[in-house]
C-alpha cells in the first residue's frame, strides 16, 4: 500500500540505507564472492578465475610438492587461539564486571553518575592509544617489569609479545562493555527484593546467588555479546602486544591484504570470522531461549 | 549498614577504575619526560609536544584527520537525522531498519576495512581521502543515530501539531519546531560521530593513499618503527581531544527537553 506516510518514510530512510548498502552491504557481498576466486598475478584478485572453495580448503589442507594432500593446523591454531582468548576475556570480564556493577549500583546517585562517566570514557578514546599505553608498561624496561623486579629480584618478566599480554590488552579494551550493561540492569533493580531475601533468612552468598545473579543475567548476556564479538575480530591488541606466535584472526586477515597480498584467501578468512560470530550469536540466543522457558 | 553492599564489591570497583586509568596516566606522565627512552623518568619537559607541533608529517596527518572527521560527522549526522525522523513512530520493519543502521557497531572493523578496500579498488577509485570519506560516513551513522533517536523518542508531538494547526507546512514545522527541539540530540550525535571518525584506525589504515595518512595511522606506523615520547605526546593530545568532545556531547545529551 502506497500512502503519503510510506513515501515520506522511504524518502527519509533511503539516503542512510543507501549509504550503508553501498559502503558496507555491497563490499561484504563482493568479499564473499572473491573468497571463491583466486589470487591474481599482478593485482589482488584474478576476476576471471572459476568459482571454487579452494581458499576454504586451504585453511585446513595443503598440497605437498608431490601432490599429496595433508591436513595442517597452522590456521586452525590461530582460529582456536582467537576463540579461546575471546572466551577467556569474556569470562574474566563477567567475573570482574558483576561485582563492579553491583558496587556502582549501591552508590548514592551523585557518585554513581561520576563512576558511570569514568567507565564510559575509555569507550570513546582511541583503542590504539590505550593499547599503546600497555605496550609501554609491559616492555622489559616498563613499569610492570620494574615493580616485579623490585619485589622479586630476577630476570625480566618478558610479558610483552605473549598470549598473556594479548589477554590483558583485550580485557583492558573491552571491560567497560561488560560493566555497563550489567550496571544498567542493577540500576533498575527493586532493592526491596534483596531485603526480602535477607528477611527470609538468606545469607549474603545465598542472596547473591539466588537473587542478584538471575537479575544480572540479561546484562551478562548483553555484555558477553559486546565483549566476545569485538575480541574475536580484534586486530590492534594482538598487533601491538602480541608477537608472531600470538596471531589472531584479525592479524591473519591483515597479513593477506598487506604483505602476502592474497586477497581471496584473506576474504575467506573474513567470511570464517563472520560465520564464527553468527554461530556465537545463535548459540547465545538459543541459550537465552532455553533459560527463559 | 548498607544492605545493598556486597562484600569485596567496593574493592573490585576501585581496582577496576585503577586498572582503566593507571596505564593511561603513565602514558601521559611519560609524554612530559625529558628523556628519550620513554620508560625512565628524568625531568619534566614539554619538548616532545614542541617537536610534535613542528613535525610536518604529524601536521599533515592532523589536518587530514580533522577534514575527515568534519565531513564524516556532518554527513553521518544529516543521514542519521533523516533516518531518525522516519523511524520516529512504529512501522512494520522498523527493527530491521534500525538493525541495519547499527550494523557498523557489530561487524568487526577489520572485515569492514578489507571489504571497503576491495570495493574501492574494484570500482577503480583512487585510495585516499576521497575513498575514506564515504567509508567514514557509513561507519559513523550509528554513533550519530543513537543520541538523535533517544531525543526524538522522548519528544512530545504536541508542539508540532500546534504548528500544523496554525497552518505551518511540513517543512517549516520541521525547521521552526522539530529541529530546534531536536538540536541537543543532533549536536550530541555530531560530536560522537566526530570522535568516532577521529579515532577510526583500520578503515583509514587500509584506504589511506600516499599523503592521506591520518593521526591513528601515523601513530600506528610510528609505534611499529619504535616507541618514543613523541608518540606519547601525540597520543595524549588525542586523548584530551576525545575526552573533551565526549564531555561536550554528554552535556548536550543532558540538556533539558
Amino acid at each position: 500500500m502506497i500512502s503519503r506516510e510510506n513515501i515520506r518514510r522511504v524518502t527519509l530512510l533511503s539516503p542512510s540505507l543507501t549509504m550503508l548498502f553501498v559502503m558496507i552491504g555491497l563490499p561484504l557481498a563482493i568479499l564473499a564472492w572473491i573468497s571463491l576466486l583466486q589470487r591474481g598475478v599482478t593485482s589482488g584478485v584474478d576476476w576471471s578465475a572459476p568459482l571454487g572453495l579452494d581458499n576454504y580448503i586451504r585453511l585446513l589442507w595443503e598440497e605437498d610438492f608431490d601432490g599429496t594432500i595433508f591436513f595442517h593446523t597452522r590456521y586452525l591454531e590461530v582460529v582456536l587461539r582467537s576463540v579461546l582468548l575471546a572466551a577467556g576475556t569474556t569470562f574474566f570480564c563477567i567475573i570482574v564486571g558483576v561485582p563492579a556493577a553491583l558496587w556502582m549500583a549501591s552508590l548514592p546517585k551523585r557518585g554513581r553518575d561520576v563512576i558511570v562517566l569514568l567507565i564510559t570514557i575509555p569507550f570513546w578514546t582511541s583503542l590504539l592509544v590505550r593499547n599503546y599505553a600497555w605496550l609501554i608498561i609491559l616492555r622489559d624496561d616498563g613499569s610492570v617489569n620494574w615493580v616485579v623486579n623490585a619485589l622479586i629480584p630476577g630476570d625480566d618478566v618478558g610479558l610483552l609479545y605473549t598470549n598473556t599480554a594479548v589477554f590483558i590488552g583485550l580485557v583492558y579494551s573491552f571491560l567497560p562493555f561488560m560493566i555497563l550493561p550489567i550496571y544498567a540492569v542493577f540500576e533498575k533493580f527493586d532493592w526491596s527484593l534483596l531485603e526480602a531475601a535477607y528477611d527470609l533468612g538468606a545469607g549474603r552468598a545465598r542472596a547473591f546467588r539466588k537473587v542478584m545473579l538471575p537479575i544480572a543475567m540479561p546484562g551478562i548476556t548483553a555484555g558477553a555479546m559486546l565483549v566476545f564479538i569485538p575480541c574475536l575480530g580484534a586486530f590492534i591488541t594482538p598487533a601491538l602486544l602480541g608477537g608472531g606466535k600470538t596471531l589472531m584472526i584479525g592479524n591473519l586477515i591483515q597479513l593477506q591484504f598487506g604483505p602476502s597480498r592474497n586477497w581471496p584467501f584473506g576474504a575467506s578468512i573474513s567470511i570464517v570470522l563472520l560465520a564464527l560470530m553468527m554461530l556465537f550469536l545463535m548459540g547465545l540466543a538459543l541459550w537465552k531461549n532455553r533459560r527463559s522457558q | 549498614m548498607n544492605l545493598r553492599r556486597m562484600p569485596f564489591t567496593r574493592e573490585i570497583g576501585w581496582l577496576v577504575l585503577a586498572f582503566l586509568y593507571l596505564p593511561v596516566f603513565i602514558l601521559v606522565l611519560y609524554s612530559f619526560n625529558g628523556n628519550r627512552t620513554a620508560t625512565v623518568w628524568t625531568e619534566f619537559s614539554v619538548k616532545w609536544y614542541a617537536r610534535t607541533f613542528h613535525n610536518p608529517s604529524i601536521q599533515v596527518a592532523a589536518w587530514n584527520s580533522i577534514i575527515l572527521a568534519i565531513t564524516a560527522s556532518f554527513g553521518s549526522t544529516v543521514l542519521a537525522l533523516l533516518a531518525a525522523m522516519a523511524a520516529r513512530h512504529f512501522f512494520k520493519g522498523r527493527s530491521a531498519v534500525e538493525a541495519t543502521l547499527n550494523a557498523p557497531l557489530i561487524l568487526p572493523e577489520i572485515v569492514i576495512a578489507v571489504a571497503t578496500l576491495i570495493l574501492v579498488v574494484s570500482v577503480g577509485v583512487e585510495l585516499g581521502l576521497m575513498s575514506m570519506i564515504p567509508a567514514h560516513v557509513a561507519f559513523c551513522i550509528p554513533f550519530a543515530y543513537l543520541p538523535i533517536r533517544a531525543r526524538i523518542q522522548g519528544m512530545d508531538a504536541g508542539m508540532e501539531e500546534a504548528a500544523m494547526d496554525l497552518y505551518c507546512n511540513r517543512f517549516s514545522t520541521f525547521r521552526r519546531v522539530t529541529l530546534p527541539l531536536l538540536w541537543p540530540g543532533v549536536l550530541a550525535g555530531f560530536t560522537l560521530a566526530f570522535v568516532t571518525s577521529l579515532d577510526l584506525f583500520l578503515v583509514s589504515f587500509f584506504l589511506a593513499g600516499p599523503g592521506s595518512t591520518t593521526l591513528p595511522v601515523y601513530i600506528y606506523s610510528a609505534i611499529k618503527a619504535g616507541i618514543s615520547p613523541e608518540i606519547n605526546a601525540i597520543s595524549t593530545i588525542m586523548l584530551v581531544v576525545s575526552i573533551a568532545l565526549v564531555m561536550v556531547s554528554f552535556a548536550f545529551g543532558r540538556m533539558r527537553r
